[in-house]
């Protein structure tokens, strides 16, 4: 196992640059998220980590070494494809007993190796099996019993789960998640998915454009998002977040003044965007009147889509609601937990 | 009332003509019928006028008369036939081996990223889309013993002194022919390995490079059996089209010299048509059909799915 270290790294295709000078530090055998939307880099990073593209500009170290200039091969990774890449004409065993077959290990090792690493992974029984005759999270599996029987300094994943329906999904997210755990190997991990990132990382890094947006533990992110950017992308349903004015007693949307705990001094009349999170609103008798919209119950909580002025936002309760569209409910955000943010530069300010 | 009528037609007993005309079976039958016109007329029907042929003593301008497998027995012992049926094979196991090495290691540069990429596919398929009766015109010149291209420039660069004769001398001439046939071979080879390079994912390579797989190894353990399917099928029509290759060897030697290049084609033509022996010509073209059966034999298991291309089934 080793660390990882990612200093200053670009990179450009042609004249155009895709990542901007990126720097991430991974300690030994943590769990690292990088996510964000499609065309961000988070990929790109990743392959660039593996070998498989060629740094521009920067480096990255697995352990002491640096690896720009070191051949795939020799950088003791193993890495698990969106579409598992697993050889469509080899057995389960033969695909993972692959890289330790070109090692010319003896093959006692290799079989004691890919039934260790089968029985981690419950695929004892498939081993004799084609991917083909594999359902998807059975090829998942075996994806990653591949990189498991290297025993690698480091694991890649990029989008592992995206292929895998909803159900699948969270099952497969809680067995990389314990896998982690039982080995303790350093991972990185590509998602575009905030929940897949919130649920399993030690530490969730957020790109956007090429450049690092935020970075720390999935809490953090959720609860002190540095910028517009990551309070969208964090947490589902997305925060709502209202134009206003920092007035004396809250912030000034439209007609309604919501109510801040503590606005940064001196900076009445400064124009920001108001910040709240669904499930931060309470309904109470001395809340803002909003109309309903859309009430949509998922049995453990009920999200109401509502009207406040000329704004729409998202609330979700714990109770149960039985208002209808059309009628009018009062909702109080908790103002504790609000998040403002300059309106030119997108920065949070309180 | 619309319910009643319904029922009443249902009811009746079917007229047999309708009934004929509506079931299914019948219809798809009549579909079929110019497909199978088609068929009898033009492959049925030559196909066993030949073998029929074969066991006559038919001559241009004479109906001959049943003689069981006598021209095989003098086919038997033809020692031309045998130099023949040699010659086939020495053709088509050649020219196959190196239009498969050749189209594949093309097909390998082709998938590569270079400059021109489609400029050079589309180049790839000129000799394929020659009429072959131009292009062997074509090596024809070529080869020609006094103004060979190859000969001049081989002359001007001092490697040689004399024109070689190319088609005049048994071992050249055989070369010769293999070499036009080659070159005329390699475009179908060579795209449909393409095509067949082009479907298998970036992703299981760049999977192998990770474990470790040397270009060597990759190409060993990933792109050969995966292409392993398409191969068969190609190589497959290629023997096919090579071992009953006629115009290429008429036009550029004839069967000879001394006939080094007649093959079991041009000699049942040469006998047939030329000679006037239909009988003996279509006793020749006869027995080019255990060889084809045996090359069809062997694409029936190389086409068979490999047991990892079948899904599903448990």
């Amino acid at each position: 196992m080793a660390s990882v270290e990612i200093r200053d790294v670009r990179k450009a295709y042609g004249s155009q640059q895709v990542i901007h000078g990126v720097s991430i530090d991974i300690q030994d055998g943590e769990f690292v998220i990088l996510v964000g939307p499609s065309g961000c880099g988070k990929s790109t990073l990743l392959r660039m980590v593996a070998g498989l593209e060629n740094i521009t500009g920067g480096e990255i170290r697995i352990g002491p070494r640096v690896v720009n200039n070191v051949a795939p091969k020799e950088r003791d990774i193993a890495m698990v494809f969106q579409n598992y890449a697993l050889y469509p004409h080899m057995t389960v065993a033969d695909n993972m007993a692959f890289s330790l077959m070109l090692k010319k290990a003896p093959k006692v090792e290799i079989a004691g190796k890919v039934n260790h690493a089968a029985e981690i992974l419950g695929l004892t029984p498939l081993l004799d099996r084609y991917p083909r005759q594999l359902s998807g999270g059975q090829r998942q599996r075996v994806a990653m019993g591949r990189a498991i029987v290297r025993d690698p300094q480091v694991f890649l994943f990029d989008e592992p789960l995206s292929n895998l329906d909803a159900k699948l999904r969270v099952s497969m997210r809680g067995e990389i998640k314990a896998l982690h755990q039982r080995l303790k190997t350093t991972t990185i991990y590509v998602t575009h998915d905030q929940i897949e990132a919130m649920t399993m990382a030690d530490k969730i890094v957020v790109m956007h454009d090429g450049i690092v947006e935020q970075m720390g533990a999935p809490l953090d992110l959720y609860d002190r998002p540095v910028n517009l950017f990551v309070a969208g992308f964090i947490g589902s349903p997305a925060m709502n977040v209202l134009q206003g004015t920092i007035d004396s007693s809250g912030v000034r949307v439209g007609n309604m003044v919501l109510p801040v705990q503590s606005a940064p001094a001196a900076s009445v009349g400064r124009p920001a965007y108001y910040g709240i999170r669904p499930e931060h609103f309470q309904l109470r008798s001395d809340g803002m009147p909003v109309e309903v919209i859309v009430v949509e119950p998922t049995g453990s909580e009920t999200q109401v889509v509502a009207r406040a002025g000329h704004e729409e936002i998202t609330c979700v309760f714990r109770e149960r609601i039985s208002a209808r569209p059309g009628e009018t409910i009062l909702v109080a955000p908790d103002p504790a937990l609000v998040h403002l943010f300059d309106r030119d530069s997108g920065r949070r300010i309180n | 009332m619309a319910d009643a009528a319904v029922q009443d037609r249902v009811l009746l007993p079917p007229e047999p003509k309708a009934s004929l005309l509506q079931s299914r079976g019948m219809v798809g039958f009549l579909f079929m019928l110019p497909a199978l016109a088609f068929l009898l007329i033009f492959l049925t029907y030559p196909l066993g006028l030949g073998v029929w042929l074969g066991f006559t003593d038919t001559r241009i301008g004479r109906d001959g008369v049943w003689i069981g497998l006598e021209n095989y027995q003098l086919l038997w012992d033809d020692s031309l036939f045998w130099l023949s049926v040699f010659n086939t094979l020495l053709y088509t196991i050649t020219a196959s081996i190196l239009k498969f090495a050749l189209g594949l290691w093309l097909a390998l540069i082709l998938n590569e990223h270079l400059p021109f990429k489609s400029f050079f596919r589309a180049v790839l398929l000129l000799p394929w889309v020659v009429p072959t009766v131009l292009s062997a015109i074509a090596f024809w010149w070529i080869y020609d013993s006094q103004f060979s291209v190859i000969s001049w420039g081989m002359i001007e660069l001092g490697i040689i002194d004399m024109p070689i004769n190319f088609l005049g001398d048994m071992e050249n001439a055989r070369a010769s022919v293999i070499a036009a046939n080659v070159w005329r071979g390699i475009p179908f080879v060579a795209i449909t390995l393409l095509a067949g390079l082009q479907t298998i994912s970036p992703s299981l390579h760049e999977a192998a490079t990770l474990d470790g797989a040397t270009g060597w190894q990759r190409f060993r353990y990933i792109t050969l059996p995966m292409l392993s399917p398409l191969i068969a099928v190609v190589m497959t029509f290629s023997v096919l089209f090579t071992f009953t290759d006629f115009q290429l060897i008429y036009v550029l030697t004839r069967g000879g010299p001394l006939n080094a290049t007649h093959l079991m084609a041009t000699l049942s033509f040469q006998r047939a048509i030329p000679g006037g022996q239909l009988g003996e010509g279509a006793a020749i073209a006869v027995a080019m059909i255990p060889f084809l059966l045996a090359a069809i034999l062997f694409s029936y298991f190389g086409l068979q799915r490999r047991k990892w291309q079948q899904g599903g089934a448990d």
